[in-house]
């Protein structure tokens, strides 16, 4: 079972309790891009096995939206942060390195 | 005012622990940034209690106020109180941005009481109701079975379990089914 800290009220939630909203961190393709890149921003997903950004929805609780850093493979979890940001903070980029050395950073 | 109807009729079951409908109770919606001065006071003036922190909920008389998200709180009160307290809250928040709304018939609130009540929740809910996690003057919106329900701790041997009108009958014969006699592990008393 997948247990994360929701950052907006503290509680270690449950997966029961969560809403998955996919891959964080996703630039936007706007009207005055191509449909390919339309396309890509749609429905092209990293799709990692290892470190990977997330979106969660902390449904049955505060409601509210919040990021988590986890790794797809081993299901650990390196962190969760504000959903009030385009790029995961420093904090949680050292928990990953000091825990995953050979990872690339963020895309 | 229309007769106060409840979800259930004051339904009543006693098994393990008694679990029984509460008599129509005010309940109020406010919705606004709990962070701002302006909300807090207006709360305090309305209601006579301060700002519950984060996963609390404050009583004093005959009413309460739970936190439900930092920009939500639920207001108790008696039934024939709510009209006229959600007003005072509108006008007290002013030009604040706020939403209040008098929620106490889209809601059901289920009284339980006995020791047991930790361990028919815990049959049903991830959160952790061990006596030292989960006390009086908590409240956790959660989920019981497969629906929304908040949890408010008010003493060792009562808690109140607030869910959507529509799913009462389910979450109250959920509650008389796992409150059955001889059913307890009995490891938090």
């Amino acid at each position: 079972m997948l247990q994360l800290e929701c950052p907006v009220c503290g509680v270690l939630a449950d997966e029961t309790e969560l809403v998955p909203g996919g891959e964080a961190h996703l630039q936007r393709a706007g009207p005055d891009s191509t449909d390919d890149a339309f396309a890509d921003y749609l429905f092209t997903r990293a799709n990692p096995r290892g470190v990977h950004f997330e979106r969660w929805c902390h449904v049955y609780g505060c409601g509210k939206w919040f990021h988590a850093a986890r790794d797809t493979a081993t299901l650990e979890v390196f962190g969760t942060y504000s959903a009030q940001t385009t790029a995961p903070p420093d904090d949680i980029v050292a928990a990953i390195r000091a825990r995953r050395p050979e990872w690339e950073g963020p895309a | 005012m229309a007769e106060a109807m409840t979800a259930l009729g004051g339904a009543a079951t006693e098994g393990a622990i008694r679990v029984a409908e509460a008599p129509p109770t005010g309940m109020i919606a406010l919705r606004a940034d709990l962070s701002t001065r302006a909300v807090g006071k207006a709360v305090k003036e309305a209601t006579g209690i301060a700002l519950p922190r984060a996963l609390r909920i404050e009583t004093a008389k005959d009413r309460s106020v739970a936190w439900m998200a930092p920009d939500e709180v639920l207001v108790f009160c008696p039934w024939e109180k709510a009209a006229g307290l959600a007003a005072d809250l509108s006008e007290g928040l002013g030009d604040t941005p706020h939403l209040v709304a008098d929620m106490s018939s889209a809601r059901a609130l289920i009284d339980l009481s006995g020791p047991g009540w930790r361990e028919v929740l815990a049959k049903g809910t991830p959160v952790d109701l061990a006596p030292g996690a989960f006390g009086p003057g908590d409240f956790r919106r959660t989920r019981l079975g497969q629906v929304a329900v908040a949890i408010w701790a008010s003493g060792p041997e009562r808690a109140h379990l607030i869910c959507f009108r529509s799913v009462a009958g389910f979450v109250f014969d959920w509650l008389s089914m796992a409150a059955a006699r001889d059913s307890l592990p009995g490891l938090w008393r």
